[in-house]
């Protein structure tokens, strides 16, 4: 497949486009030359085995680990100017819950663009953190030492801080890694209310079998792109075997794709 | 009382100046789990000082800032150098950078010791807080007087100005500082230049360190960057509590370490003095001790990260 050119509008609309990104540690590249333009206002799995490079490709393209080559554009311009568009929930296991500070502290960080370094909070980016906390259910906790919450607890806490951010585009990293289940419908319904507010989302996603029923498009990695579309156009049989190399049984693959098979899905 | 002033009110006001100023940086060297910075800038002073005494001839207090400032630059640079092209984590590079140049440091200690020139290592070691006498503070009039003013010992108006750029730095950049030190990722995110931050503060240890170097040694420095604040933390699950915290026992281990330093023996019966740099640090880390054994906070959770305390749904 040819890269689009700059110029084409579906970059220049896209929230977030990559093209020829390549990460490598040492000598093995792990993310190799990947290509995906998110389609604006769509809900966004990027799916793949362990060790595809998946976290890594959206921390290559935010900047936050250094890429070997590749161009990354956010509504058509590079991230340093657009960073306020966009809201990055890393994994929850990549921070130290033991820090001092509450739940409210955590939220309150996502103000952090709107405020000057060296300035207080008021009363209004309070207000606004708490209606964040509440949005995922979670109000009754802001005063809450970060590490007396439990792992579901945490994500939420994480997604409300995105919240804070008012993005248009919210990366999400794994967000439903080791949370219980009334976390992960909570923070689907987030995802979705968000996604019907006319925002992007993009999230990497582990889950094979919820795919379909939380995502509209995915992208399949290993290293390599495998497959990106709509859920019903690219989450196939074919480009699951070729991203997971044989790793998935039959039944397994039947039980994900199983909904690709009936016509008009 | 005129003792008090000539003796005791100087090296009083520079440990405390100090304690209180390498306990601000310690508090976000102990939650970033880089502790080790504070030591390994210590170390690195004294090849630089080597360094600069071997290039100039002079043991001028300028002279020696700047070579322990080189040092330390170059240190940092080896550090971050040795992490990126070796691929290994932070602490083994700073351990493999540190001891290298301390070594390299003792070896020039020993080539100019052949030379016949002296220059004291257990200064450098202990410091020389006794020795920064006022001579001019025969009673309390002199704090008014601005010729006795001006003989006050250099190192104090120094040590001051560093304490001011560090609180003035912890204040500007509180919250890049906190955002960074909890969620470097989300920090680079939201372009809070956690990188930059990050070399600030390795810089604002650096200054601290040499600046106390001088005035009182390495020993209490390392002590300092270290046991109020990883004392504070056990105090407290609020980071503004716990600078707060880390300042009252870092004062409380400068008066407290340097007035049984100077009396302790005598109480005792003895007709001497201990060392007041380590006495502070001694006290500094049986605070710590304390704290671990009584502090309200001390439950912490185990190695999976699981919370220890589960709460309701």
């Amino acid at each position: 497949m040819k890269p689009p050119a700059i110029h084409d509008p579906a970059i220049l609309e896209s929230p977030l486009a990559i093209q020829g990104l390549t990460v490598s540690y040492g000598q093995n590249p792990v993310v190799y030359s990947v290509d995906f333009v998110t389609p604006p206002g769509s809900l966004t799995a990027i799916v793949g085995p362990n060790g595809a490079g998946k976290s890594t490709l959206l921390k290559a393209a935010l900047g936050i680990v250094r890429r070997l080559s590749g161009e990354v554009l956010v509504y058509g311009k590079p991230y340093a100017q657009q960073s306020q568009r966009i809201a990055y929930v890393p994994q929850r296991n990549s921070v130290d819950w033991d820090f001092p500070a509450t739940v409210l502290d955590v939220v309150t960080m996502g103000l952090f663009r709107q405020l000057r370094w060296w300035q207080f909070t008021r009363r209004k980016h309070r207000d606004t953190a708490l209606a964040c906390l509440a949005r995922v259910g979670m109000e009754s906790f802001a005063d809450r030492q970060i590490g007396q919450l439990s792992g579901g607890q945490q994500q939420r806490v994480f997604l409300a801080r995105a919240l804070a951010q008012q993005a248009d585009l919210t990366i999400l990293d794994e967000p439903f890694a080791g949370v219980d289940a009334a976390t992960e419908k909570a923070i689907v319904e987030v995802l979705k209310s968000l996604r019907q507010q006319g925002k992007t989302l993009l999230c990497v996603h582990h889950d094979l079998t919820t795919v379909r029923d939380y995502f509209d498009h995915v992208l399949l990695v290993n290293v390599r792109r495998v497959a990106a579309g709509p859920v019903d156009e690219a989450f196939t049989e074919s480009a699951l075997q070729q991203a997971y190399g044989g790793r998935l049984g039959a039944l397994q693959l039947e039980r994900i794709v199983s909904v690709n098979s009936t016509p008009g899905a | 009382m005129s003792d008090f002033l000539m003796l005791s009110l100087v090296p009083m006001l520079i440990a405390s100046i100090i304690a209180s100023t390498c306990a601000l940086l310690g508090n976000f060297l102990v939650l970033r789990r880089q502790s080790l910075i504070g030591d390994a800038i210590s170390h690195v002073a004294l090849p630089g000082i080597v360094a600069s005494f071997l290039i100039t001839g002079t043991l001028a207090a300028t002279a020696m800032m700047v070579g322990a400032g080189v040092a330390a630059l170059i240190t940092v640079a080896m550090i971050a150098l040795i992490k990126h092209l070796g691929r290994v984590e932070s602490s083994a590079a700073m351990g493999v950078a540190f001891t290298a140049i301390f070594a390299l440091g003792v070896l020039m200690l020993e080539w100019h010791g052949a030379s016949g020139v002296h220059l004291d290592v257990e200064h450098a070691l202990y410091g020389s807080l006794e020795s920064l006498i006022w001579f001019e503070g025969h009673d309390w009039g002199a704090l008014l007087d601005r010729q006795a003013l001006a003989d006050l010992p250099p190192q104090l108006p120094r040590v001051a100005w560093v304490g001011l750029l560090v609180a003035g730095f912890v204040t500007v950049a509180w919250r890049p500082l906190v955002v960074g030190s909890f969620d470097p990722e989300f920090a680079a995110s939201v372009r809070a230049h956690p990188t930059l931050v990050d070399l600030l503060l390795v810089a604002m240890v650096a200054i601290t360190a040499i600046a106390a170097f001088e005035a009182v040694g390495s020993i209490i420095v390392i002590a300092m960057f270290i046991c109020p604040a990883a004392a504070a933390r056990l105090m407290t699950n609020r980071l503004s509590a716990q600078l707060i915290w880390s300042q009252v026992f870092a004062l409380l281990s400068a008066i407290l370490g340097y007035v049984l330093s100077g009396y302790g023996p005598g109480w005792l019966g003895f007709e001497a003095s201990l060392s007041a740099a380590g006495m502070i640090a001694s006290v500094a880390g049986l605070i710590l001790l304390l704290a671990c054994l009584f502090g309200p906070q001390r439950r912490h959770h185990d190695a999976s990260g699981e919370p220890s305390l589960m709460p309701e749904r």
